[in-house]
């Protein structure tokens, strides 16, 4: 291998891992912007499930105020608007770190739809989460398939 | 001049011969003459069967919503996309012409478990017969008995839009010869609960179909069995649930399978929203046993 050579392959190497940075941080940061409070706002779905979800299993004892409490905040996440966070240009196929399918865009009234199923299976479970456990896990199964119908269509499969 | 005649006539008969060899290997199998004779179909059992066998989830109409209790209208019509062209499930109903109402159960049986049709002809492996090839024939007789109970739909579901030279039926015999090898990737003997986990993932629930990745013809990669695949769609992708993939503990993968919350409390996507809808209604006993024989399974890395 000659000297020039070795040159241009170390610059190559070298430059590479910038190349990967700067298309990284061509990301609009309004879309990352979105892109980060969607995601944060499902976090905070899967936090208060998480917290419902370990009485519905027993791993941790029913406690009707904490059932109360957690299926509350899933009925009042439900109901925030959420246009800000699904900008256009936001898919998987526009830009990395995401699983949201184009599919989104194209059916607009579909997924407002979902969201209404989402916040009537949330009013239901704000509604009897407190009364008992049976209460609790039954209600429960309406948020999952809720949550589920829309990542059916709408969510890339990892 | 004798000797061309004879090599002319030879080089014919050779040809006839080698024409009715190809007609006869490549004729769709038939099941045996006793297959279902033994047999004393239950459609409540046979309901089960369909449950766990995941029909619902192919054959309902694209845009139906079911909650897995009320009978299903069974249209077909539904879109696989997939490297080879675009696959549309049939209508599978009691129609007598649009569906399966004219059919003898012999004929819906060589359907399910050879992937033969009435006439013959070969199904394409979109149809997981070579998951069900291992079903057991009580379980084929209830099946059929069930799906005699259920509405008929009247809506013919259009054709598979499949190029050259998928389109040449024929040649799924050699694909079936190649790539339906019917030995269970978890060996004999097992405990019961693992058998019954087995016969429940490998053949009924037909996992291996998405989850195990294909080869350039679409065969099933045995020695990655269940180690994950690109989904066939070409976006996205289907996770390893070997246990070098899956790391849940059984009670959390049979909890995910009863209401399709993982253990963060994300839940299913993708088809696997319609699978959890059939494995909500198996029972706690038959999660569990799914659970184990996934554990049981080679890690694939």
């Amino acid at each position: 291998m000659t000297a020039t050579l070795k040159v241009l392959c170390a610059t190559l190497a070298l430059s590479l891992p910038a190349t990967i940075a700067s298309t990284e941080s061509h990301v609009d940061p309004a879309i990352q912007g979105a892109i980060t409070a969607r995601q944060s706002h499902m976090r905070l779905y899967a936090h208060n499930l998480g917290a419902l979800g370990a009485m519905a299993r027993g791993m941790v004892e029913y406690d009707a105020e904490r059932a109360s409490a957690a299926a509350s905040n899933l009925l009042a996440l439900s109901q925030l608007s959420q246009g800000s966070y699904w900008v256009p240009g936001s898919d998987n196929s526009s830009v990395e770190g995401t699983r949201a399918l184009p599919a989104i865009w194209a059916n607009i009234p579909d997924v407002v739809e979902h969201a209404a199923a989402l916040t009537a299976a949330a009013e239901s479970l704000a509604a009897s989460a407190g009364t008992d456990l049976a209460s609790l896990q039954a209600g429960m199964g309406a948020v999952g398939g809720a949550c589920g119908a829309c990542h059916r269509a709408y969510r890339q499969s990892e | 001049m004798m000797a061309d005649r004879a090599f002319i006539a030879g080089f014919f008969v050779i040809g006839i011969m080698a024409v009715s060899a190809f007609l006869t290997l490549t004729a769709g199998r038939d099941l045996p003459a006793d297959y279902l004779q033994m047999q004393v179909a239950d459609p409540v059992q046979g309901e089960r069967v369909f449950i766990a066998a995941g029909c619902a989830s192919c054959h309902l109409a694209p845009d139906a919503k079911w909650d897995g209790n009320a009978p299903p209208p069974l249209p077909g019509g539904r879109r696989f996309p997939s490297p080879f062209g675009t696959f549309t499930a049939p209508n599978i109903s009691t129609h007598p012409e649009a569906g399966l109402g004219n059919w003898s159960d012999r004929a819906i049986a060589r359907a399910v478990v050879l992937g033969v049709s009435p006439e013959g002809a070969h199904y394409y492996p979109a149809f997981p017969y070579a998951s069900y090839q291992t079903a057991d024939p009580r379980d084929i007789a209830d099946l059929i008995a069930y799906l005699r109970t259920l509405p008929p739909v009247e809506s013919i579901a259009p054709p598979h839009e499949v190029g050259f030279p998928f389109n040449i039926r024929r040649s799924l015999a050699v694909w079936k010869f190649l790539f339906t090898d019917p030995t269970p990737i978890l060996p004999d003997p097992l405990p019961a609960e693992l058998a019954r986990g087995r016969y429940l993932v490998e053949t009924l629930g037909h996992c291996g179909e998405c989850h195990t990745p294909r080869n350039p013809l679409g065969g099933l990669d045995r020695r990655r069995w269940l180690g994950g695949a690109a989904h066939p769609s070409g976006d996205g992708s289907i996770p390893n649930i070997t246990p070098a993939g899956l790391i849940w503990s059984e009670a959390d993968i049979a909890a995910y399978l009863k209401t399709g919350f993982t253990p963060e409390f994300d839940v299913a996507g993708g088809e696997m929203v319609e699978v959890i809808v059939n494995t909500a209604r198996l029972s706690d006993a038959d999660r569990q046993a799914i659970a184990s024989s996934l554990k049981a399974i080679p890690p694939v890395q």
